[in-house]
């Protein structure tokens, strides 16, 4: 449990600024099937990442670059709309 | 060089309006206030004011629109009246949590029903523990003055708090009386530039604001917004002499007349004041020891200060102009406990609902102890 802060030391109406939020790992919501990569037949598109419900897809210098496990919750969208069948569902 | 003219005093904030140019205006009509949207609308089509005016299609929307805006980045303002401010009450109390900085421009008017177009303050009692500030106006060049520096009060780093100038509907809104503006050049250097904390627009600062207080903060957020009131006094208090500097006028939280030596002194809001103040002048002429006491700032209340200018007076009558069917009336429960334990003799009395005049033998009458608790209305029995 994070420490409560008291109300002198607040944000105004408790604006809420960037990288101050708690992130729980959610991920542990998932039940059965994660994603699974097959990085060769990738071919970047990114619908992958553009159709996450939870910004589990992991990009970098705009290539795909795995899954955020903490994050996903094993919904099988990306599966579901990677054209090149380049993401599977495994069981966990 | 003054500038004298002969306005209204909802002119009067049309014009304070124009010198401040506030960035976005959401409104919607309603009697009492509609001279000050429509003067001011006026005012910006003839490029006197470079205003967005927001024609919104309900009183909660102006309120929705104006919190957007104000936190967005822009000054805002809105004005309302009776049945306006009850529609945007849900949205004022959000104004105030958020700490969005919005001046109101308010024309008291009595709230349905029966329906009435006409003068009371349960409009502005209806949002009374809503955390706005609310300062009431004695007549025209008062509305002016209060809106000129209404502005600078609710950005006050200190305060960020919607600030609610109340004038009596019909009384102030559409009397003319001589007011005195102040040069363009002077009200925009008194107001200054819009600076809030945190501007959702800021794309440097990105934030999320009114987000979800569960239990283990809405106390916190509901304890800071009531410090921002309470805070606001003193700064109210400085205001009120930097703005005596360039008007001549000077503000307070509360107004002494004639207290010296009096046994016997009248609170009120509003523009009773004055017809008190007349009845004062000539009962102090024939010695007889009156004086009024007149509340500027309704909320934040300044108790310490009624307290103090009361502390020797006998007798206390307060005249609310808005009732609490089944309880003791906002301004005479407040006094009443302000003058706790000082051994003053208090009574109240309600008057004037629904515009009904009071008239200068009401306040004799008072000032007499010959005062029904409900003056002015037919078939009530005198007190002794």
């Amino acid at each position: 449990m994070a420490e409560l802060t008291p109300w002198q030391h607040l944000p105004v109406a408790g604006a809420v600024r960037p990288d101050t939020a708690i992130r729980p790992v959610t991920g542990g919501w998932r039940t059965g099937e994660r994603p699974e990569a097959d990085l060769p037949a990738c071919v970047n598109c990114l619908l992958c990442w553009l159709y996450c419900p939870d910004s589990a897809i992991l990009v970098e210098s705009e290539a795909f670059n795995g899954f955020d496990l903490d994050a996903c919750k094993g919904c099988a969208i990306c599966a579901e709309v990677c054209p090149v069948g380049a993401i599977a569902m495994v069981a966990e | 060089m003054s500038d004298l003219r002969l306005l209204t005093g909802g002119e009067a904030v049309a014009h304070a309006m124009r010198q401040i140019d506030p960035d976005v205006v959401p409104v919607y009509p309603i009697t009492p206030q509609t001279p000050i949207i429509q003067t001011f609308a006026k005012l910006v089509a003839d490029g006197r004011a470079q205003t967005e005016i927001v024609n919104v299609e309900s009183e909660h929307s102006a309120m929705s629109a104006a919190i957007g805006a104000a936190l967005a980045g822009a000054r805002t303002m809105t004005a309302t009246s009776s049945q306006g401010l009850a529609l945007m009450a849900e949205v004022v109390y959000i104004a105030a949590s958020m700490r969005a900085p919005i001046v109101m421009a308010l024309g008291n008017r009595a709230l349905s029903g029966p329906i009435n177009i006409h003068c009371d303050h349960s409009d502005s009692m209806l949002i009374r523990d809503s955390g706005v500030i609310q300062l009431f106006a004695e007549n025209a060049q008062e509305a002016y003055d209060l809106t000129v520096i209404a502005p600078r009060l609710a950005e006050h780093p200190d305060v960020l708090l919607p600030v609610l100038v109340c004038q009596d509907g019909f009384t102030i809104t559409h009397s003319a009386e001589p007011v005195e503006l102040l040069p363009d050049s002077v009200v925009r250097d008194f107001i200054g530039d819009y600076r809030i904390p945190y501007s959702v627009l800021d794309v440097r600062e990105p934030t999320t604001q009114g987000p979800f207080a569960m239990p283990d903060y809405y106390y916190e957020f509901r304890r800071q917004q009531a410090a921002a009131s309470e805070a606001s006094a003193a700064v109210f208090a400085e205001l009120g002499c930097e703005f005596a500097q360039l008007a001549g006028r000077a503000y307070g939280e509360v107004e002494e007349y004639r207290l010296e030596g009096a046994s016997t002194a009248i609170l009120a809001l509003g523009s009773t004041a004055g017809t008190v103040k007349d009845v004062v002048d000539e009962l102090r002429e024939d010695g007889e020891p009156v004086g009024l006491l007149r509340i500027t700032s309704f909320r934040p209340f300044p108790a310490a200060a009624v307290a103090a200018a009361l502390e020797n007076v006998a007798s206390v009558v307060v005249l609310d102009r808005a009732d609490s069917p089944g309880g003791t009336p906002p301004l005479g429960a407040e006094v009443a406990a302000a003058l706790y334990g000082s051994g003053c003799r208090l009574s109240g009395a309600v008057y004037g609902l629904g515009g009904r005049d009071l008239h200068p033998a009401d306040i004799r009458a008072v000032f007499a102890g010959a005062a029904p608790a409900h003056i002015g209305l037919r078939g009530e029995a005198c007190r002794v």
